[in-house]
Parts: structure tokens; sequence; C-alpha cells
């Protein structure tokens, strides 16, 4: 009897395992003479770019530390909590890019995550998004990419356990998180929001940033998709109606912030964010970024909240007033010293806040759970290419102590919301500081 | 290399990244009227604008302002007469007059937010600018003219147009 059940449980791990190995094979595809530029239309070549900003490719796929590097061509640094990525070159060199893959490479590269030899991607690459876009957009892509300069460039060795291990872990990795797919229109909406949803799901991949992860580093969906997840030591604040904001994001907040990088009522696109509106969803069509804006202010259900946001705009204006203006000023050192970092600029008076002058008290950064990104700010102010063009907040990483920092977050935390206050705000001050790598400011004075 | 608009010019600048804004207005571009006061963004006085509004320059790099149009004290108004200015002036507001340049400034685009300021609104966005020699009560004064004086003119314009 037992030799019959270790048999059967023989069988079925072989049956098991033979299946195992047959899901997490795949085939070389054959290498492919670089297409010549001419092959492609000058309208497909543009409807590729417009697919490629929409996936913020040149983002990743491009060197931003020690000085940057050359379009394209890969050896970005990506943090993972298992060690250093670096990306794919994947300019049209055909011995360190992708210049000898076929179109059908490509597309089996994005829907199922296979380079084109066969082996298994890492999840960084974020084929659980690009899996839902169809053969039309990839085709266009291919196009845009296959007529970019070629690089001959390698990336750096990735400081992570599989790139060395056999990729077919990843293959495991796939069979519990990842499910391909084209996006499928949902016939209970429009069109616009379809088509809203198939960027933001697919090629535009929010939930990469806005959704948590879990262990193995797989989007915890659907079951807590968009809320709120982190990147590059930023908090990427939810996107459901989870976000903490008094005033909701409607979609015209929305369309703003993700067109040109600040919302009246929100504030600027700070860290991460500000490029994925000024380098990409300001050079694409205003239809789809209206398509995407549509379908999050459905998301977090802003037509239902929307009722409150007038009674909350009053308040947070009255509360941002009264502090800075009345006795508190004698009683409250913490409300001085605000006042002589920020308020010249964070002042505002009612009605409306000024665009330009951001009102903290509607902003993100101080009704999250973490202090992180107000930190961020401050230590890194934002350029005059960040957040609202043309305007900069300085970086005020020389100016404040930790404990100033943490003077501050505490003071507006307190007046400017009506949320517990945040825990060991020393602490967490140093640790922001220690996320901004080099001092911005010299001191040369 | 940064580039940037200053007082309506291009310049381009060969100074590391992380320079102060006000050193480089000083040092490499000889505008000398931009003053540094505290050097942590704490007394106002190194103010400029940086798109139109008002930006401390101690302590903002180079780096943060490529692309970006400046103006400084000395580009306020081609011939020093800006609203403010002239009430400044009329007022005379300054006393040791080191910090004003970068009050001019502040109240410049004070102006520009809260067309008729408030002592409250006042208060709350020049709060930052620091004056040792305490010429604030003139310094308000002078902004309220400033404002009557933006507002006359620009009714007349307007009924004019």
């Amino acid at each position: 009897m037992i030799k019959r059940i270790l048999a059967v449980i023989a069988g079925v791990a072989i049956v098991g395992g033979g299946g195992f190995l047959w899901y997490a094979w795949y085939p070389a595809l054959p290498k492919v003479a670089p297409p010549s530029p001419g092959q492609f239309s000058a309208a497909q070549i543009e409807r590729g770019r417009i697919v490629a900003a929409e996936s913020y490719c040149v983002e990743c796929h491009t060197r931003q530390d020690l000085g940057g590097g050359p379009k394209l061509a890969g050896d970005y640094k990506m943090v993972s909590p298992f060690g250093a990525i670096y990306s794919s070159n994947i300019t049209p060199d055909p011995e360190t890019g992708i210049g000898n893959w076929s179109e059908e490479a490509l597309r089996r590269a994005l829907h199922y995550g296979v380079s084109r030899d066969g082996s298994h991607l890492l999840p960084a690459f974020v084929y659980d998004h690009f899996t839902k876009m169809t053969d039309a957009d990839i085709s266009d892509l291919y196009a845009w990419i296959m007529t970019q300069p070629a690089v001959h460039m390698t990336h750096r060795q990735n400081d992570f356990p599989l790139s060395v291990a056999p990729r077919i872990g990843l293959a495991g990795w796939k069979l519990l998180y990842f499910r391909p797919g084209v996006y499928q229109p949902d016939p209970k909406h429009d069109a616009m929001w379809n088509r809203g949803a198939y960027l933001a799901e697919g090629a535009a991949h929010c939930g990469a940033c806005h959704t948590p992860r879990g262990l193995l580093g797989a989007e915890k969906v659907p079951g807590q998709a968009y809320d709120g997840g982190t990147v590059d030591g930023w908090i990427a604040p939810p996107l459901n109606d989870k976000n903490p904001t008094p005033v909701v994001w409607t979609e015209d907040e929305l369309y703003d912030y993700l067109r040109n990088g600040v919302a009246p009522l929100h504030g600027p696109a700070g860290g991460p964010m500000s490029p994925v509106a000024h380098d990409f969803l300001a050079t694409v069509p205003e239809a789809d970024v209206h398509a995407i804006a549509h379908y999050f202010a459905d998301i977090d259900r802003a037509s239902q909240r929307v009722s409150g946001d007038k009674a909350a705009l009053q308040r947070a204006m009255e509360q941002s007033k009264r502090d800075l203006t009345g006795g508190n000023l004698l009683t409250d050192p913490d409300a001085r010293l605000y006042q002589g970092a920020c308020s010249a600029c964070h002042y505002n008076a009612a009605p409306m806040p000024v665009l330009g002058r951001p009102e903290l008290a509607l902003n993100n950064a101080l009704w999250l759970d973490e202090p992180t990104n107000l930190y961020l700010v401050m230590l890194r102010g934002l350029t005059a290419e960040e957040g609202q063009s043309g305007v900069a907040m300085p970086s005020f990483y020389n100016a404040l102590s930790d404990h100033d920092m943490a003077r501050i977050a505490a003071y507006l935390r307190r007046t400017r919301t009506t949320l517990p206050p945040w825990t060991d705000l020393d602490k967490k001050a140093a640790e922001a500081r220690k996320l901004v790598e080099e001092p911005p400011v010299n001191s040369s004075h | 290399m940064i580039k940037f608009k200053l007082n309506g010019r291009d310049v381009s600048l060969d100074v590391p990244e992380d320079t102060p804004l006000l050193w480089a207005l000083r040092d490499d571009l000889g505008l000398t009227g931009t003053k540094f006061g505290c050097g942590v963004g704490q007394c106002g006085a190194c103010t400029v604008h940086v798109g139109g509004r008002a930006t401390r320059s101690c302590i903002t790099p180079v780096s943060a302002i490529e692309g970006a149009e400046v103006t400084t004290i000395e580009g306020l108004d081609p011939e020093g007469n800006h609203p403010v200015q002239e009430a400044w002036r009329d007022i005379q507001v300054p006393q040791c007059g080191y910090c004003q340049s970068g009050q001019i400034m502040q109240a410049a685009s004070l102006l520009t937010d809260y067309p008729s300021p408030t002592d409250e609104e006042i208060d709350g966005v020049m709060g930052g600018s620091l004056c040792r020699c305490m010429t604030y009560i003139r310094i308000r004064k002078a902004i309220k003219q400033a404002a009557a004086a933006m507002q006359s003119k620009n009714s007349g314009e307007t009924s004019n147009g």
C-alpha cells in the first residue's frame, strides 16, 4: 500500500515536474538582420514614439546615475529589495542591444517576459503590465525602437541572486503571479474609460509603483490594486479611494497633474512622478491623457466623494492662514520656524491657493502614513524642470537639520491635517537624508 | 553648462552644478544687488524671482534653474521704477538697506498673488524676510502704497482701453 502511495506521489511529481518544464521552457527565436529604417513608414514610427512615451521606455532604459547615459542604452540602476538590477540596452545595436530581435521576439518579451534567447526576464521589466498591450501597438513600438540610434554598451553586473541562479526560478514566479493576456475591453464602460484602463493597466504600468508588492515582489492584485506603493525611496500614494488628500483627485486635477506636472489643488509632481508628466505624457495625444485621468477619477470614486471638497478646501485655507498671522507665532516656535523657512512661498489666503504657491494642507505629503515624501522634497527641493515648469523650490539639505525638519513635519501634521501625529520624526529625517545621495548645494559660504 | 534667462537675457554658465544661484549671480554674473544674509534660506535677503516666484537664491543650486527665467533686483524694472521701488523711495523704507532688495523682490511677488493685500497677507508672505533695522512698519506701508498705485494704474489702463 505504502509502495503504491509512493508510486502515485512519484508519478504526480514526474508529471508535474514535466509539466513545469514544459511551462518554463521557451525556444530561442532566430536572430534577424537589423531591419532597415526605410521599411517603416513615418506614420508608424510616430505611432511607435507615442506607445514608447506612454510606456516610459526611456526612463528605465537610460542610465541616470554617474552623469547619465545614452538614450535606451540601458544600465539604469533599479534598487529592489533583493538587490540592484541594471536595465538592458534596447537600442538596435545587434551585439549589446536588441538589433537582431524580430518583431515576434519583442512581442514575446512584452507579452510573456521571455528574452529572444528563450531565457526568462526579471519582472523588473514589468511584463505583467506589458502583456496587456495589443499586437498593433507592439508593432508600432518595434518600428520606433528599431529606428533609434544604435549604441554599443553593456550594463553593469546585477547585484541580484537570480542573475546568477538559473533563471528557471523565474518560471516558478510566473506560475504563481503572472497572468498573460492582452487587455480585454470592459463592456460596462465606455470607450474613453476602456482606453484609459488599457493604457494605465498596460503600457503606462501605473500599478508598478502605486500598488503594494508582496514578499516575492509581485503586485498584490487585484485585492490591493492602487493601494499605494514605494519607488526609489518615495511613497507612491494610493490612486484609489484610499488616497488621503482632503480634496479628491477629480478628472480635471488628474489631467493637469499628468499633463503639466502640477494640479492646482494638489500641487506639483515630485520625485519619480515628475518625468512621467514632463518627459512622457506631455508628449502624447491629449485624448490619451484625458482617458487615463478619466479612468483614475473612476478608480478613486471622485464623483461620489467630491461633495465634501468645498468644505475641505475652506478648512484647509483657514487652517493655513490662522497659524501664520495670529498669536500662535508668539507662542509656537515651530510656527515661527515654518514661517521663516516656508511660508513666503507656501502661505495662502482664502479662497483658493495660488498656482505656484502650493497649499501644503491639501498636499498628499502631509496626509500619507509616513513623512518620507515631505522630507525628500525638503531635502532635494524641486528643479524648474520638475513639478510646475519654470518654478523651483530650493534645497534645504544644508539649511535645515534633521531636528528642524522633524519640527516642521510635526507642526504641519498637527496643524494642517486631522490625522494622528507621525512617530520617530528625527530618526526618519536622518533616514530620508541618507536617500539623497549627494548634497545638492555646495557649502561654499 | 547651465542655461537660463536672466533679466530677459539668455545666459549660460560653466560652474559646478551645485553652486548656489546667489554665488553665480554675484560672482560669475556680476549682479551684486542680491545679498547674502543667512545662507540657509531663513532671512530672505537673497530673494530673486524664478519663473516669477520669489525664491531664496542662497540654497537654490544652479542646476535647479536650467531653462528657467530668473529676475533679480537689477531686472525688476529697467529704470528701477517698479511701483514697489517707487513706494520704497517715497516712504524712505530702508535704513541700513542690506535686506531691502530681498524685501522688494518678495513684495513684488506678493502683489502678483495678492494685488490688494491685508495686513495678515503681508505678514504671512513677508514673515520670512527679516530686517535687523526693524523697518517692518514702513515695509507694510510701502507695500500698501505700491498696491494702490498698481491698482489705479491698472484701472486707468482698463478705462483708457
